[in-house]
């Protein structure tokens, strides 16, 4: 009469086929996504697209059909484009007792190179039959520039790299804080501005 | 001496599969938390540029997708292996992008309608031409704010 007591134990043996049915399900309806990318923001459409730029303060880059990069009337490889950028933007070209001189620049102040980095405007344009990862490939390497001189005056100003502070302020911190980041940021922006313009696609 | 009884040899002792289903479950979470769903099924080919300087997109409800690459196999003998446009779960011409921006945008909660990036998951050997098209659209609607979703790695590799 004993044995009635005990409760039969529960054979859990089926459990394991239960949970491989489950992870089979999740592997056949999930995918291991990218959601990484290059932010841009697309230049307004305007109304008036005639606006005076200096040559000096225009870094043209060309893509051609054959996946060649042209910058400023050179063929150059994609290996170089990112100094090539950084010493533009980065020249400060003005003079000492001008007042838009640009003082934390450490640029080599060429006359033919951007005046104030805040002038310097980036223009791409891409022939219809250009590769897009080669497109990519050249929108990384401007952002690397921008992302370099970012870094070089913020780790000067803040003591922190600029990565590191857009990256702080996605976490959770106390509004305080994060409006304090957000300051730095922002001013961090107003220095080394990203302007990029697309000209319409030559046709050919 | 019946003490020593010789045990019956072959008499292996089971192994538990007791813990099993907790390995299986370890795997499954595993699985739930580095994947994501998804959430329209691909008719266009898309192998992804890489990039380094590459930041997250965060909060998916702010971001519309659009597809562009190849039509995979199955589709290219009805469309050809010129590079598509996929928008939700159908081929689209590139005129249709304009309303799909302002469709999907209108779905989403007003607080949000300005905030929107659009998330351009494109095929490495697409050309720019349909990209530039495409952006000229996304211009015209205001949506501005784009992101060329890429793998994570060197931009160099993307010249082989």
């Amino acid at each position: 009469m004993s044995k009635l007591k005990q409760a039969p134990e529960v054979n859990a043996g089926s459990m394991a086929d239960i949970a491989f049915l489950l992870l089979i399900f999740f592997l056949v309806t999930a995918s291991i996504e990218t959601d990484v990318g290059l932010n841009r923001i697309l230049p307004r459409e305007s109304t008036d697209p005639f606006v005076e730029i200096k040559a000096r303060n225009l870094l043209e880059i060309g893509i051609n059909a054959k996946n060649q990069l042209m910058v400023e009337g050179d063929i150059l490889p994609l290996e170089e484009l990112r100094t090539k950028v950084v010493s533009f933007i980065d020249n400060g070209g003005l003079q000492t007792n001008d007042k838009d001189f640009c003082g934390y620049c450490k640029g080599e102040r060429l006359a033919h190179l951007s005046e104030h980095p805040d002038q310097a405007i980036i223009s791409i344009t891409t022939s219809r039959d250009s590769d897009y990862a080669y497109y990519v490939s050249v929108q990384n390497e401007i952002i690397g520039a921008y992302n370099l001189l970012r870094n070089r005056e913020s780790s000067r100003l803040y003591g922190i790299a600029y990565e590191t502070l857009v990256q702080n302020y996605g976490e959770d911190i106390g509004p305080t804080e994060k409006m304090a980041i957000k300051g730095k940021i922002e001013a961090i922006r107003a220095m080394f501005p990203q302007k990029i313009i697309e000209p319409e696609v030559i046709h050919q | 001496m019946a003490k020593f009884a010789k045990k019956k040899d072959g008499d292996l002792p089971a192994v538990s599969t007791a813990s099993l289903p907790d390995i299986v479950f370890m795997l499954l979470f595993f699985f739930m938390t580095v994947t994501t769903m998804k959430d329209s099924s691909l008719l266009v080919q898309n192998t992804l540029p890489n990039a380094s300087e590459v930041k997250k997109l965060e909060k998916k409800d702010r971001v519309i997708y659009i597809y562009v690459g190849k039509p995979t196999r199955e589709y290219q003998s009805v469309y050809g292996t010129e590079p598509k446009i996929q928008l939700n779960d159908k081929f689209a011409d590139v005129n249709e992008v304009g309303t799909y921006i302002l469709a999907e945008r209108a779905k989403k909660p007003q607080e949000l309608q300005n905030v929107l990036t659009t998330a351009l998951k494109v095929d490495k050997d697409a050309n720019m031409g349909l990209i530039s098209d495409i952006k000229q659209k996304l211009r015209q609607v205001n949506a501005l704010k784009v992101n060329y979703t890429t793998y994570e790695g060197d931009a160099f590799n993307n010249l082989q």
